[in-house]
């Protein structure tokens, strides 16, 4: 049947340039029955007829009326025949035709099928990517002829596959194996989920044909399988990016001055509302800029939590040098003042923060496997931010004072070096770095004023784990950390994991109480 | 020539202190009945439900934080973890108390709401037992014990002290917290217990019941400062202050500072439950954000502004936090946190021995002018 | 030699802690029969590379009274941490008596067979009265039980009195330690380690911060009490190390450089070098 009609089509598109259509099938699309409206759309789309894309579009926006048992389109007091073209009188009491979603699904589909025909290559790949994941069996001759016409190769190898998952249903066996064996190179889920059905024998009665099918899945499988661990591997290095940017800065602060802060989650949570402010300010002032506003945010956040932690030093944690305990519940205080303080300023809710155009997006490695770029910036990032810290701790002379003082502060007092102004500097250091990774985090994340909160035990876990007063074993903890949370997530979830990881940094410091990489001797205690 | 343990129990307290405790015990246990059921409600002198609620919260609070001064003032240990204790011990008395409920809850099934909610069709096992209060009593005490022998066991053992310590008492209490947030827990979730009906058969919300509870925590509060008094005057804890001053040395004189430790941890850990236990049916909830961390540091600033390393201080200090809590938090509830947190700060700061501490100087600053 | 280092099996402690469940400690009792307190052999601890003991070999005879004297950094600190169980050694044994093998002993199990220490610096409870270190100091069960229950009975004071007029601080014994002198305090620590009644006594600096008249009588009262117990000092004082007469251990880059009496070492070619080459 549908053969015969698309044969009678062809010839009509061979003989006829104009009025193309055939009246009784556009008289269809105003059936009252929207399983007729759906078969009727089908056909009129197998046309390839620029028409038809006219017709069909003037149906979607719903100005196919039926009049006189005539389908006409009438677009404001303009009234045409729907099939020929040609201009009519505005009928008395058109009828409106009914479109619901089905239809307007249906519609969707069939003129991205049109579009096949588009002479812009660009608008082709556009519809042969759009069908690649909604083909149903109707569509298969129309594939074929796009595909017969196609030059470009890439819209060709697209064609391809859809028109092999389209011929998934025809009835003859032979189409129904070339389609699976033409699908035998993809790699995507729902092609996966179409193969599916053919794998059993209610599905394919076809020996030959099963088999290949699920020869074919297997293939699927084992591709996707790979795509998933790569995937938890590049999110756990992700996370593990923003561990190390959430704990530098603490690596610096606790692990080389031996500060507890706790309001170091908060310092994070002022550059990532730094971010916020340059992307108002830019909103503002700077509309045609904004994509640039995150790389202005980077000094504006590091020197708003350099400041802040100044200002902590010189007012609170000087005065409780060696009283650990201490600092850990006066810094408690300055954190709960930040958050209030945000609380404020910028309200309680939390506040968007637009990742620019050049971070959205990413690189598909695998249908299943999307790399985004904000995350490929981030970890980048974190590197950068990494290799800032080893150079400033190891190769200037600001390293060098600190690690001075943190290791003999009489000694180094006594040489000359000003040590109250170093332990100023070094924790507006660790502050500003946490800065940083607050504009880091508010590309990925929430940004609130309790967002730090998050943070203050997974970066405090990075230091511990990774030994005190080394950056080395802070960038390993928050890989292992970061890499170890998300494959466990893969199998329990993400609140079990955190437990899970919780416990077992609680076992690794009964065995390690000085991290992966120990300090020995004399003077450990 | 022993002296029997009640005479020494007897004389941790002087006979100023024995006054004030029974003075505060006479208060709680006939003063404020009589002012509550007898005197009419227009009257200056009655004392509503709402003082009684806030006074019994608060008393909670404060034997949670002799608790954290036994182990924090004395054993020099700071726990940012005992929120969970407490909790422990809520949770442990509010199942009970959701037993309690029987058929009365919105779907009138024997099972908690929550778990009918879940589709669940019998009780997990660990609620065995929840319907007997006797069980459920020892199990406010048997948790927190165990859950913090095994902790302390194990982190005393590997000798952590200091700041990672605290650090990871902290993570503790966090991951607690995460497992209760969870439907599958069986606590309830985020919601966590409520809408309690009666204790023993009796209303909850009665004003009987309310005093009662009132002067059970009375009662607790004070036997748990004659205690502690006693604890911290044998040589118990001369050795527990010892290991706080000079670890070292108390190892190389032969005391094996993990069992004194633990020993005290345990002990802090079930005052904690037995506090979260009058708790709850008190304050009418028990909910996993019993265990933030937040609420466990706060506990460290009552007992700092009251003066560690007495026994009257964290319970002064929990008074006074908490009195300043439900007033903010009422008058300006934008300002609490700014208080807070600057009260963290000026207590580090200026006041290392706290409110107590600056009493004593002014004392003998009065004594050295007269 | 081997033979009689061996411990008994019997007298070997449970697991590895030395520490029964219920934190009871099971250590095997002294045995002094072949005349040797203390025997550390071929004692090796490195610290990232750098050894701070190297096989070190060290006798201590029941009874003796023995000096160790070496530049700075030779390992004396070490060693007494080898033998008091803060540093266990990468390799070597060391041996309390016949049976009592070191390196598996805990701080606490170490001071409860019988070992005493006093630190260089000293350490002292600062919070607690002069009466009080004494009592903790105490040689009695240390168990938590024991601990909570405890009541001073009437020769535990006299015990402590005596102690107190010993170390010549009977008029401060209610005073809060940290309060005393340093001189007092050096007194105060040694008054705790007798208390302790340890049969071999490891004495860091002992006389640091003592006036003079101080110090002869530190060193009356160290040579009072060898015979009785044993002794290892650690001392830069050539004058106080003279006054106590025993025999002399020179430690040098970790291991031992020479012994023998006093004017022995000092004539010894080898240590002039390492005191005066320098």
């Amino acid at each position: 049947m549908i053969g015969k009609t698309l044969l009678v089509l062809l010839c009509a598109v061979a003989f006829q340039a104009h009025a193309a259509l055939d009246p009784a099938q556009v008289r269809r699309l105003a059936a009252d029955d929207s399983t007729e409206k759906v078969a009727a759309i089908r056909q009129i789309a197998q046309t390839a007829d620029p028409d038809a894309a006219r017709l069909l579009t003037a149906m979607g926006d719903g100005n196919l009326y039926l009049a006189n048992d005539k389908a006409l389109i009438i677009d404001g007091d303009k009234a045409v025949d729907a099939a020929t073209g040609a201009a009519v009188k505005m009928p008395a009491e058109p009828e409106s035709v009914t479109v619901n979603n089905r239809i307007r699904g249906e519609l969707a589909n069939a003129l991205a099928a049109l579009k096949l025909f588009d002479a812009d290559p660009a608008i082709r790949l556009a519809s042969a990517q759009k069908l690649q994941s909604n083909v149903n069996a109707d569509m298969a001759p129309l594939l074929a002829k796009a595909l017969e016409k196609e030059s470009d190769t890439r819209i060709a190898a697209l064609l391809t596959t859809a028109h092999a998952q389209a011929n998934l249903g025809n009835a003859d066996p032979a189409a129904r194996l070339a389609a699976v064996q033409a699908l035998a190179e993809a790699n995507s889920p729902s092609i996966k989920a179409m193969l599916q059905p053919l794998t059993d024998k209610a599905g394919e009665p076809e020996d030959k044909v099963r088999y290949a099918a699920i020869e074919t899945v297997k293939a699927i499988e084992r591709r996707l399988a790979m795509g998933e661990t790569l995937g938890s591997m590049f999110s756990g290095i992700s996370l593990g990016s923003i561990l190390l940017l959430a704990a530098l800065g603490l690596a610096i602060t606790y692990g080389v001055m031996g500060v507890i802060n706790m309001a170091h989650g908060e310092l994070l949570m002022v550059g990532a509302y730094s971010a916020y402010g340059m992307q108002s300010l830019f909103r503002a002032y700077f509309p045609d800029a904004i994509d640039w506003y995150l790389p202005a945010a980077i000094p504006v956040a590091f020197f708003a939590a350099a400041l802040i932690g100044v200002v902590m030093e010189r007012t609170v944690i000087r005065w409780l040098y060696g009283r650990t305990l201490e600092t850990l519940l006066a810094t408690w205080g300055i954190s709960l003042v930040l958050i209030q303080g945000a609380r404020v300023l910028f309200g309680a809710q939390n506040v968007e923060v637009s990742n620019p155009s050049w971070m959205s997006g990413g690189i598909a490695l695998m249908p299943n496997l999307m790399l985004p770029w904000n995350r490929i910036i981030i970890i980048g990032f974190a590197l950068f931010v990494l290799f800032l810290v080893w150079l400033l701790m190891n190769k200037t002379r600001l390293g060098m004072f600190v690690r001075a003082v943190t290791q003999n502060r009489p000694m180094a007092s006594c040489v000359g070096v000003h040590t109250a102004r170093i332990d100023t500097l070094a924790f507006a250091l660790g502050a500003g770095i946490a800065g940083l990774g607050g504009v880091a985090l508010s590309q990925i994340s929430n940004v609130g004023p309790d967002m730090g909160q998050g943070y203050i035990v997974d970066s405090f876990m990075v230091v511990v784990v990774g030994g005190v007063g080394q950056l080395a074993g802070a960038v390993w903890a928050a890989l292992g950390l970061g890499i170890f949370s998300k494959l466990l997530e893969g199998w329990a979830g993400a609140v079990i994991a955190k437990i899970v990881i919780l416990v077992a940094i609680i076992v690794f410091i009964q065995k390690r109480p000085q991290g992966i990489f120990a300090l020995k001797g004399r003077f450990v205690e | 020539m022993r002296k029997p343990f009640i005479l020494r129990l007897l004389s941790s307290l002087d006979s100023k202190q024995w006054l004030a405790l029974g003075v505060f015990l006479a208060l709680a246990l006939v003063a404020v009945p009589v002012l509550h059921l007898a005197v009419p409600e227009e009257s200056a002198f009655h004392v509503s439900t709402y003082a009684i609620t806030l006074v019994g919260k608060i008393m909670c609070y404060a034997l949670v934080a002799v608790a954290m001064d036994l182990i924090w003032g004395y054993g020099g240990i700071l726990s940012l973890g005992h929120g969970l204790f407490f909790a422990l011990g809520g949770y442990a008395f509010g199942m009970y108390l959701m037993r309690q409920i029987g058929r009365d809850g919105s779907y009138q099934s024997d099972l908690p709401d929550f778990m009918v909610f879940l589709d669940w069709k019998e009780l997990p096992w660990f609620w065995l037992g929840s319907d007997h209060i006797g069980w459920m009593g020892f199990l406010v005490l048997a948790v927190p014990a165990a859950v913090a022998f095994v902790f302390g066991y194990f982190a005393f053992r590997s000798r952590i002290k200091g700041v990672y310590f605290s650090i990871i008492t902290q993570a503790l209490t966090y991951a607690a917290m995460l497992l209760f947030f969870r439907n599958e827990t069986g606590f309830g979730g985020n919601n966590g217990f409520t809408d309690f009906k009666r204790i023993l058969g009796y209303g909850i919300t009665t004003s009987e019941m309310r005093l009662v509870l009132f002067g059970l925590t009375a009662l607790a509060l004070a036997a748990t400062l004659v205690f502690a008094a006693w604890l911290v005057k044998s040589k118990f804890g001369r050795v527990l202050t010892a290991i706080r001053d000079a670890e070292s040395r108390v190892m190389f004189i032969g005391y094996n500072p993990l069992w004194y430790k633990l020993t005290i941890w345990v002990i802090s850990a079930v005052l904690c439950g037995i506090a979260g236990a009058l708790y709850v049916p008190q304050v009418g909830i028990i909910n996993p954000s019993e265990m933030s961390p937040g609420n466990s540091i706060e506990i460290a600033i009552w007992v700092a502004v009251g003066g560690r390393g007495t026994l009257i201080g964290p319970v002064i200090g929990a008074f006074v936090v908490n009195l300043a809590k439900s007033w903010f938090t009422v008058s300006f509830p934008e300002y609490w946190l700014f208080f807070l947190g600057l009260l963290f700060i000026v207590v580090t700061l200026m006041l290392p021995q706290g409110l107590v501490g600056l009493w004593k100087k002014v004392m003998e600053k009065k004594g050295a002018v007269a | 030699m081997i033979s009689y280092l061996n411990p008994a099996p019997d007298d070997r402690p449970e697991g590895s802690d030395g520490i029964d469940q219920m934190g009871h400690f099971v250590t095997g009792e002294l045995d002094l029969s072949h005349g040797v307190a203390l025997y550390l052999e071929d004692i090796t601890v490195s610290f990232d590379g750098f050894k701070a003991l190297n096989n070190l070999n060290l006798a201590i005879d029941a009874g003796e009274l023995r000096c160790i004297i070496g530049p700075n950094g030779a390992g004396k600190t070490t060693m007494m941490d080898v033998i008091t169980g803060k540093t266990r050694p990468d390799s070597g044994k060391a041996f309390f008596g016949q049976t009592i093998d070191l390196t598996r002993l805990t701080e606490p199990e170490i001071a409860h067979v019988g070992i005493g220490r006093k630190f260089q610096k000293p350490t002292i409870f600062e919070q607690h009265t002069v009466f009080e270190n004494l009592e903790l100091a105490m040689k009695t069960d240390k168990r938590v039980w024991k601990s909570l229950m405890a009541w001073l009975a009437g020769d535990e004071r006299d015990k402590i009195a005596e102690t107190l007029r010993l170390i010549r601080l009977d008029k401060e014994a209610d005073r809060q330690a940290g309060l005393l002198s340093h001189g007092q305090k050096q007194w105060l620590e040694i008054g705790m380690l007798l208390m302790q009644e340890p049969k071999l006594l490891l004495l860091d600096e002992p006389v640091a911060g003592m006036t003079d008249d101080e110090t002869m009588r530190t060193a009356e009262l160290f040579v009072s009490l060898a015979g009785k117990h044993s002794l290892v000092v650690v001392e830069h004082d050539m004058a106080f190390v003279e006054k106590l007469g025993g025999k002399v251990t020179v430690l040098h880059e970790g291991s031992v450089l020479a012994e023998g009496d006093l004017a022995t070492v000092q004539n010894d070619q080898r240590v002039i070098e390492v005191y005066l080459g320098r």
